[in-house]
């Protein structure tokens, strides 16, 4: 077991862990949560429900975001109304996942992007995934639109959008 | 006494048993606002450094720092979240204003308990994974064992922490902001479920939610702000060691090192003479007694008399949660600090309403970090 003969080094195997020869414990932590949506967000989950995409004004900055908020974070003067956008864009950015969350290689990689959404002001918009599409041919600047999932499924999610696709 | 710091604004949204109506991120906004205006301020202007405190278990969220800024006018700004209480947070914009960092600070403490589905298993994991956890005990478990050793050393009566419940609740009856105002009488307060014995289940503070946005500024802007400036004369703080191994059960020495940090910097030699009302910690109502013991407010034999004479009582000779504490306001967590801080400040601007004291110059405010830290903070108010 010592290739070494200068250091004393004891390998240890799957086994060595599994019959107990290694002290160790192990714990699972039982966190679960229920977040309220709030007003904007929920106005937002609810839009995508109905099957429209929603932003909110500024009325200061003249600016409009999504996914709306209440507040503006560049002047922070509250924002009382919200807008109904196109549910068409642009992608700002993207990428191209080979590794799932979970760590599993995948061969079809998944496709998040940031989407700038038609209406909100310039460089405003959401995350979410491009489909129906070659990896290769994804670029930035390119136009989108949802494909929505049939409405009876929508239950106000952000993915009641199953994904967008070339325009 | 030094006054360099001032408090010049302080904002709250709740405290209410839950809050659908808002994210977590729009009730920090909505008591953000309200602070703001209390101070005259404009955040994105002239609020020049924010501290908010939070913890990522009870969020939900890991490095929870991220979704700070935004609901408080932070964003590009200086701003760091703290995992301590909201005292601690307050600690540390003071410190920023004494060191000449900023002259104006904003700290923000929340609590979204009604989110968490399984809070005592988040408390559960605060235990030694090792030592402590593997018994599986429900968290409450750790008050249990410190108030049964409190009550032999001080000789102190369950029905003594009763007189504590009614206190505090029957206090919260006049703030509009505490939810848990209620009128019990003692037997009804002890007629009630162990939860681990000695402690009863109407001991224990039910979990809140609720927002504190306080704004502090050096010497000469808070005079300009405000005439009512409330001056920060001392700040203390303290941890103990976490093992359930070694701690001294009957007494809390991290909360004793913490005040004596804060009178030390207040130049108040005998406490029980200068403070004139204090906001203790309450999340247990026997923690009231062993913080009031360990604060040098009042000694362990004064203690029995002094609970059956009324002492803490709005109307007595050192008023005790006026707000209602943590029993009366609820459980908030890593806000529970800036609950009780809040309620100074009004007292000491004379805007507390129905439960105002008719003068109080030298208010003081302590917190505790819940169980199963030894975690204190200790601040020290004055009024103009
Ligand atoms: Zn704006």
């Amino acid at each position: 077991m010592n290739s070494n003969p200068y250091v004393p080094v004891v390998s240890l195997t799957e086994d060595d862990f599994s019959n107990g020869k290694v002290l160790f414990r192990h714990d699972k932590l039982d966190a679960r949560y229920a977040w309220d949506t709030g007003i904007a967000i929920g106005a937002f989950l609810g839009g995508l429900k109905g099957g429209v995409i929603l932003g909110s004004y500024c009325a200061t900055c003249r600016k409009i975001v999504t996914p709306p908020r209440i507040v503006c974070e560049w002047c922070f003067r509250p924002m009382r109304r919200l807008v109904q956008l196109a549910d068409t864009g642009r992608v700002n950015t993207f990428s191209l996942c080979y590794v799932t969350w979970d760590v599993k290689r995948i061969s079809e990689p998944e496709i998040p992007a940031v989407i700038e959404i038609d209406g909100a002001s310039p460089g405003h918009g959401f995350l979410h995934k491009i489909g129906e599409i070659s990896p290769t041919e994804v670029h930035i600047g390119m136009r989108v639109q949802a494909v929505w999932k049939p409405a009876a499924e929508r239950c106000g999610s952000i993915t009641d959008i199953l994904y967008f696709r070339k325009l | 006494m030094e006054r360099e710091v001032a408090i010049v604004g302080v904002g709250w949204e709740g405290f209410q048993p839950t809050t659908p109506h808002y994210s977590y991120k729009e009730l920090i906004y909505q008591a953000a606002q309200k602070a703001y205006h209390n101070a005259n301020v404009d955040p994105r202007k002239d609020i020049q450094s924010f501290v908010t405190v939070a913890e990522d278990f009870i969020e939900g969220t890991s490095i929870f720092d991220e979704y700070t800024p935004d609901q408080l006018g932070a964003v590009l700004k200086p701003m760091h979240t703290i995992t301590g209480d909201g005292l601690h947070g307050l600690i540390t914009a003071y410190l920023m204003i004494r060191s000449g960092i900023c002259k104006i600070a904003a700290v923000e403490a929340h609590s979204k308990a009604s989110n968490i589905k399984t809070l005592s298993q988040i408390t559960h994991y605060a235990l030694d994974p090792m030592l402590n956890r593997p018994f599986e005990f429900h968290p409450d478990f750790i008050a249990g064992l410190e108030m049964a050793r409190f009550l032999h050393e001080a000789h102190i009566t369950p029905e003594d922490c009763a007189l504590v419940v009614q206190k505090n609740r029957r206090n919260a009856l006049e703030n509009p902001s505490a939810p848990y105002g209620f009128d019990y009488r003692l037997e009804e307060i002890q007629d009630c479920q162990p939860v681990a014995y000695p402690l009863l289940e109407s001991h224990i503070a039910q979990p809140a939610d609720g927002a504190i946005v306080v704004v502090l500024a050096s010497r000469e802007i808070a005079e300009s702000l405000t005439v009512e400036p409330i001056w920060i004369l001392g700040v203390g703080w303290c941890n103990d060691m976490y093992n359930l191994e070694y701690r001294d059960w009957g007494h809390l020495p991290y909360v004793t090192k913490a005040a004596q940090m804060a009178y030390h910097q207040a130049q108040i030699q005998t406490p029980s003479k200068k403070i004139d009302f204090a906001e203790v910690d309450d999340l247990y109502a026997y923690r009231e007694l062993m913080s009031l013991v360990a604060l040098g407010l009042i000694s362990k034999h004064e203690l029995p008399d002094a609970l059956k004479m009324g002492k803490f009582h709005s109307t007595g000779q050192l008023p005790i949660n006026l707000s209602g504490g943590s029993l009366g306001m609820g459980n908030l967590l890593e806000a529970n600090g800036l609950a009780k801080l809040v309620e100074a400040v009004l007292q000491l601007r004379g805007q507390a309403g129905k439960r105002q004291l008719s003068f109080p110059h030298i208010g003081l405010v302590q917190s505790w970090r819940g169980i199963p830290t030894s975690s204190a903070a200790v601040v020290i108010l004055a009024s103009s």
